[in-house]
């Protein structure tokens, strides 16, 4: 492990209240999920419906795309591409800036969040209020996500009591929730009232009726969307489905494997801005369609699979390297398993391939994704890229975690393994000189005893006993 | 940004891909009677403490007006050109309840919105018994935030709009080929579990949600 992400692995397991905190929290999250799917036989047959949605939809992309802009263009929403985070932050800030916007309410986004809008706004003057209570309380505490459907799920109810009392000192002290709650509700309501400007993301885009999909519990997404004059999507390519029929099914399966709710207290559908004779919504809706290495993992057969992902965290909340270290130690936008596949890709394996190596290929993360994502399959995918020097290939950063020592290492336990008598008097000469073999072996003995060698080979005790050779 | 445009739909284009076969997509529902539906429904909504309320054409506004002095609302805003707008105008008897038409553009009177009302009515097109879930096709007579700013929200419901799934009413009610500016499915009062995962409602949208079903 390189730096970073060794000083956040080592910093999230030394907390020892942060780890208590997220094997509660994921095993409620476990338990919420098992409850909402009693029949395995609905649930396996309502993945099988959802992969081939997600599957059909990535087979057609850049078609749907086109006919997605053309209707919602035709519906008087706005369309914009961009190559990368930059872009797409220019984009906003000129739709920003060209209606005199001051101030910008949040909903919910991880798009926005990959893009890091709020601190490219924010440079321009621009106010960036996260509305969603999850992301209005990190925002406050200046951090980021940890879990990309709960982004503050690694704080507990004290330290958030604790926060809201240091940035709000005229609130009296209170860690009751429901109070909690009553006063983000008070401010937020203010700002969405004052908002020049709202954003938010996208959950699904229907291509054949040019729909934003919109899934939230709160109401903010709701607010951000429609009380502001002017809203601003951003969103992956990605997310386009072909048509309308194809949303129930995935909805339902959304919330059940996200927070194993049977569905969210609101979904919204928007089709463009306020229509003449409308007493409110936006009078524009703007859409940003952002690429950012997406059209990369698209062109690789197996790798594609990636961008099947609707978002719903099942696999972080099953991913036992999560649980143990919560969001943050991984350094990246989106964390877990979804991360660990999708973060390498995105940001190339030179600079996050090791996130490919941080799992335990348990298969949890596989066995629960919605739209079936072979996520170990791909991790395993993604170690050989790393390693990879045939040149071919699409992901970025190929080859470039091969180390010398270690290509010479399984180079010579190849030839060792393909050379039987070679073999004998490796494994001979292993045991009879095994008191002069290293004890210190780099970080594996850190915290462990270097493996011990048996006195004779299994071989020649086989021998002994009488077993003959073959 | 055209350039954009290009170059990611030429990269998209240049992935060779099999045509793949025509997706099958069946409509899931259940075979429930009105009755199960009903129930289901009402099952659904009382999970995440919505009230549902069994009542008829007669006598809606009068339950209405005692619902809502109930829960204390002094006012209610409404849409004045609905059927129900009309009938509330003339049967709402109590004086204890102010009725606020929306009948300005919100730009006119967003602070009082936000600041002085107590609770909203509003139609609704159908409702899925599956989920306990309401649709509402806000248009320009019953606009937008009637569902979203007050904190208590009423909805009437007729009986026999209960679709067993959300796919059977996508289907049905031929959304995908008059779709409006604006569906929503609300299931249940506005709700949070971002605070150490305890359940939270009222959040930023209503309070508390009242389905008055007409049989």
């Amino acid at each position: 492990m390189s730096g970073e992400f060794h000083d956040g692995v080592v910093k999230a397991l030394s907390n020892e209240a942060l780890r208590g905190h997220l094997r509660r929290a994921m095993d409620s999250l476990i338990e919420k999920r098992l409850a909402v799917f009693p029949d395995s036989d609905e649930l396996e047959s309502l993945r099988h419906r959802c992969m081939g949605i997600r599957a059909n939809a990535l087979s057609k992309l850049p078609d749907l795309l086109v006919h997605l802009e053309a209707r919602c263009e035709e519906q008087g929403i706005r369309v914009h591409w961009a190559e990368t985070t930059a872009e797409a932050n220019s984009i906003v800030l000129e739709i920003l800036r060209s209606h005199r916007v001051e101030r910008l309410v949040k909903g919910k986004s991880m798009v926005s969040e990959e893009m890091g809008l709020n601190h490219a706004l924010e440079a321009e003057g621009i106010e960036c209020l996260e509305s969603d209570l999850g992301e209005f309380i990190i925002q406050l505490a200046g951090e980021t996500p940890s879990h990309i459907v709960m982004p503050a799920l690694h704080k507990s109810k004290q330290e958030i009591a604790e926060l809201f009392h240091e940035k709000f000192p005229d609130i009296p002290y209170s860690d009751d929730v429901d109070e909690l709650t009553a006063v983000a509700r008070g401010i937020l309501r203010e700002k969405f009232m004052q908002a020049d400007a709202g954003l938010s993301g996208v959950n699904f885009l229907v291509a054949e009726t040019g729909t934003l999909c919109l899934v939230e519990n709160e109401g903010n997404g709701r607010m951000s969307t429609t009380v502001p004059p002017l809203h601003i999507a951003v969103t992956g390519i990605e997310k386009v489905v072909e048509r309308l029929t194809d949303v129930p099914p995935l909805l339902s399966l959304l919330t059940r494997s996200a927070t194993g709710q049977p569905i969210t207290t609101y979904f919204n559908m928007i089709n463009g801005p306020r229509q003449p004779g409308e007493k409110d919504g936006p009078q524009e809706v703007h859409l940003v369609l952002l690429d950012n290495g997406r059209s990369r993992i698209f062109a690789d057969e197996e790798l594609q699979a990636t961008l099947r992902c609707i978002r719903c965290g099942a696999c972080i909340n099953h991913c036992p390297v999560y649980t143990r270290l919560g969001g943050h130690a991984y350094g990246t936008v989106y964390p877990g398993p979804i991360g660990s596949i999708l973060e390498p890709q995105k940001e190339g394996l030179e600079r996050l391939g090791e996130l490919a190596e941080a799992s335990t290929l348990c298969g949890a993360c596989g066995e629960v994704c919605p739209v079936r994502i072979p996520i170990p399959k791909l991790l395993n995918r993604l170690r050989w890229e790393g390693v990879r020097h045939d040149g071919s290939g699409e992901t970025a950063g190929q080859g470039k975690r091969r180390k010398q020592s270690q290509a010479l290492a399984w180079k010579g336990w190849s030839t060792l393994a393909s050379h039987p008598a070679l073999y004998r008097t490796a494994v001979k000469s292993a045991s009879r000189f095994r008191r002069l073999l290293p004890q210190q072996l780099g970080p594996w003995t850190h915290v462990r005893k270097a493996p011990e060698i048996a006195e004779k080979p299994l071989r020649e005790l086989a021998e002994e006993e009488g077993f003959s050779h073959e | 940004m055209s350039d954009a445009r290009s170059h990611i739909l030429q990269r998209l284009r240049a992935v060779g891909r099999a045509e793949e076969s025509e997706l099958a997509r069946p409509v899931a529902s259940h075979p429930w009677s009105r009755e199960e539906k009903l129930q289901r429904f009402t099952e659904c909504m009382s999970a995440v403490r919505a009230d549902v309320h069994l009542t008829n054409e007669r006598e809606w506004c009068n339950d209405l007006q005692q619902i809502l002095m109930t829960k204390g609302a002094r006012n209610l805003v409404y849409a004045p050109a609905t059927p129900h707008g009309q009938i509330l105008q003339s049967g709402l008897s109590s004086g204890d309840i102010e009725l606020i038409p929306y009948d300005q553009e919100i730009e006119q009177w967003k602070s009082r919105l936000f600041d002085e009302t107590d609770a909203s009515i509003t139609s609704c097109h159908g409702a899925i018994a599956e989920t306990g879930s309401l649709i509402l096709w806000p248009d320009e007579t019953e606009p937008r935030l009637l569902s979203l700013v007050p904190p208590v929200h009423c909805v009437l419901l007729q009986a026999d709009q209960i679709y067993s799934t959300f796919a059977e009413a996508v289907e049905n009610q031929g959304w995908a080929e008059d779709i409006p500016t604006n569906a929503l499915l609300i299931s249940g009062p506005s709700k949070s579990a971002d605070i150490a995962q305890v359940l939270a409602y009222g959040v930023h949208g209503p309070k508390s949600l009242v389905v008055l079903v007409l049989r």
